[in-house]
């Protein structure tokens, strides 16, 4: 009978119920939402970095550092290559030479790194080759044929924009890189660029420029050899710890002094320290929200219990006792919370549902984002586990709003309360 | 067999100027007595109501119910004292809006824990006995004043108290309805022995009254009893 009496208190000003409902409702929306951008961001960064840059697992010498001295190179490199393709759960895989050089151009010189690859790996493991925007990827010829970014091109001028902003290529301008031999020898290679990829990341783009393998191990004076072996995985978040533990035992790698094995966080730390910004920002958000909402919610139950003083009174003076009381506020402000968070929430997870499929094109807001390596479209998501963190508190605030009003309807006197206009 | 008695009963309200509400109140009610508290504004008859009632505390002396000195209670025990013992009618009938008649009757037994099929039973028959056996799923604002207040007089009756405490019962209602209530609350007293308190101004009330006290100045003034 409490509940009955609580939920149809409720509704005893439809209107007002209603408004408080929908301003919940609205509130949860936008939190939900605003969160949900904030882990699509976060999602679509760490996915862009791990497919673009580092993949799931590397493996290096243990003294590799990312552009130092190239003469530390992986240990047994080609068998635990091979060791590693033949594993199930290793979903592609490239074997590679990373080399800090010089490129010298009409235009300037640019520090790169220069990584050698097998095109047909690379193409799996990076789609880099999906992500060309003009030219080969890669193709036999006379020259040695380099693939390099889009921000790369431009700076070089291999890309050139028109006065009606129309983009043309320029593939016959003929460059030279120099670089250290893993004798600490200067050397250079003249090489022709012969596609142009694009990324959502212009850093990369500046900074990283594709060869083949085959036509730079020999100069580095380190043939058949590698730096680096990236993999991806069947599985990024829940398992990684596992699989690495399975490429540590494999016998190629175990024992091995000089190879080092590392997963994707273990490289990026900054990407995790991302997340849990965004894990935080994200409650801190939530809380704002929530706090703001048990206002309003405190507003409107004192409100309905000073209006309903005499009826108080009443229920005092025939024998109801204060848990009854307390409990009979506490469901009504429950109830109230509870007719809008269930739209808002809803709401929310359809608009992340959509949009997530869709995309926001952010670029207006974002301007200059790529530079620093965030994609203008995001891809709003929320993990199951953040709706039910966002319950719990919705669920909370519910109960600590409804504290105070039934508190003071605990105050009550009842012989004065029955008598109140 | 006195249900109630007071003894030397005082009640003053604390401020620049205290007020004796209550002023050395000897009283003795006995069961299945239809008794009216008089007396002009402010002679202190809602006071003692009150303070027989639970709802407030004497400055000093003793209230008994049934023989249990109810101002030793602590504020737990006092409410479920009333809610076990004491059946109240407010002026302003003061029934729950969004509940209908029967549940309004109901509400006091389900606190009480009583069985759902005597809770219904008993709902049924007071309902009837106050003449609104037609309306036990109307709810009190499609009711009239007399309509709402007979519903109040069974939701008084529902916990099958040892007495009824009326503070000005009728003071909201016409003539007609009126005399329903007061046939109503006669018929009971008579057929079931129920006792009756009021404090009331209407003379309507005291004319029906087996018993009237007149209260001056938080004093009795005199008590009379009717044959």
């Amino acid at each position: 009978m409490i509940s009955l009496i609580a939920w149809r208190n409720v509704w005893r000003n439809p209107l007002r119920s209603g408004i408080v409902g929908l301003a919940i409702a609205i509130g949860l929306v936008s939190g939900v939402f605003m969160v949900s951008l904030q882990f699509g961001i976060l999602e679509s960064r760490t996915r862009d970095i791990i497919q673009t840059q580092i993949s799931h697992i590397q493996l290096h010498h243990p003294q590799y550092e990312k552009g130092g001295e190239t003469k530390f190179i992986l240990e047994n490199g080609p068998q635990v290559f091979e060791a590693l393709s033949k594993e199930p759960y290793v979903k592609s895989i490239s074997a590679r030479i990373l080399i800090p050089a010089m490129l010298e151009s009409s235009k300037g010189n640019f520090g790169v790194e220069l990584i050698g690859v097998n095109p047909e790996e690379e193409a799996e493991l990076t789609l880099l080759k999906d992500r060309m925007v003009a030219g080969d990827y890669f193709k036999e010829g006379r020259s040695v044929g380099i693939v390099i970014g889009r921000k790369l091109a431009e700076k070089i001028g291999v890309k050139v924009t028109d006065e009606n902003g129309e983009d043309s290529y320029n593939f016959r301008r003929r460059l030279v890189f120099r670089f250290q031999t893993a004798s600490n020898e200067i050397s250079s290679l003249r090489v022709k660029v012969v596609g142009v990829y694009q990324t959502a990341n212009s850093l990369l783009e500046e900074a990283q420029v594709f060869i083949q393998r085959k036509d730079v191990d020999h100069i580095l004076e380190i043939p058949g050899e590698i730096h680096e072996i990236a993999l991806i995985t069947d599985d990024r978040k829940e398992f990684i710890e596992e699989k690495l533990t399975k490429v540590n035992a494999l016998p190629a790698i175990a024992g091995n002094e000089g190879a080092k094995v590392e997963t994707w966080s273990d490289i990026a730390p900054d990407i995790q320290f991302f997340a849990e910004t965004i894990a935080a920002s994200s409650r801190i958000i939530m809380i704002i929200i929530l706090l703001a909402l048990a206002f309003g919610i405190i507003n409107t139950m004192l409100m309905a219990v000073l209006e309903r003083t005499r009826e108080l009174g009443m229920l005092m003076s025939v024998g109801m006792n204060k848990l009854k009381i307390f409990t009979m506020i506490m469901l009504e402000t429950v109830f109230l919370t509870f007719i809008g968070a269930p739209i808002g929430l809803l709401t929310g997870w359809g608009l992340i549902t959509y949009f997530g499929k869709q995309g926001i094109d952010m670029g207006v807001f974002t301007e200059g984002s790529e530079q620093f390596g965030f994609s203008s479209i995001v891809y709003p998501e929320l993990p199951a586990t953040s709706y039910q963190e966002i319950i719990i508190m919705v669920i909370l605030t519910a109960l600590l709003s409804a504290i105070y009003p039934a508190y003071k309807a605990l105050q009550l006197n009842p012989s004065e309360a029955v008598r109140a206009i | 067999m006195n249900i109630i008695e007071t003894r030397d009963l005082h009640k003053v309200y604390e401020g620049v100027v205290p007020v004796h509400a209550v002023n050395g109140v000897d009283l003795q009610i006995e069961e299945g007595e239809f008794t009216a508290i008089v007396g002009p504004s402010g002679s202190g008859k809602t006071t003692l109501l009150n303070i027989i009632g639970g709802l407030d505390q004497p400055s000093s002396g003793n209230i008994l119910v049934d023989a249990i000195d109810i101002s030793s209670l602590s504020q737990n025990q006092m409410i479920d004292f009333r809610l076990q013992n004491i059946g109240f009618v407010f002026q302003a009938y003061n029934l729950i809006p969004v509940l209908t008649a029967k549940e309004n009757v109901e509400f006091v037994m389900l606190m009480q824990k009583r069985p759902k099929a005597e809770r219904e039973q008993r709902t049924e028959e007071l309902l009837q006995a106050v003449g609104l056996g037609d309306k036990i799923n109307t709810r009190p604002n499609q009711l009239s004043g007399g309509q709402q207040q007979r519903v109040a007089v069974a939701r008084a009756l529902a916990s099958k108290p040892k007495f009824v405490l009326a503070d000005e019962p009728t003071a909201n209602l016409d003539s007609q309805s009126t005399t329903q209530l007061l046939d109503i609350m006669a018929d009971l007293n008579e057929k079931e022995n129920i006792t009756f308190v009021f404090s009331t101004h209407d003379q309507r009330v005291i004319d029906r009254a087996k018993r009237v006290i007149t209260l001056e100045d938080g004093k009795i003034v005199s008590d009379e009893r009717k044959n």
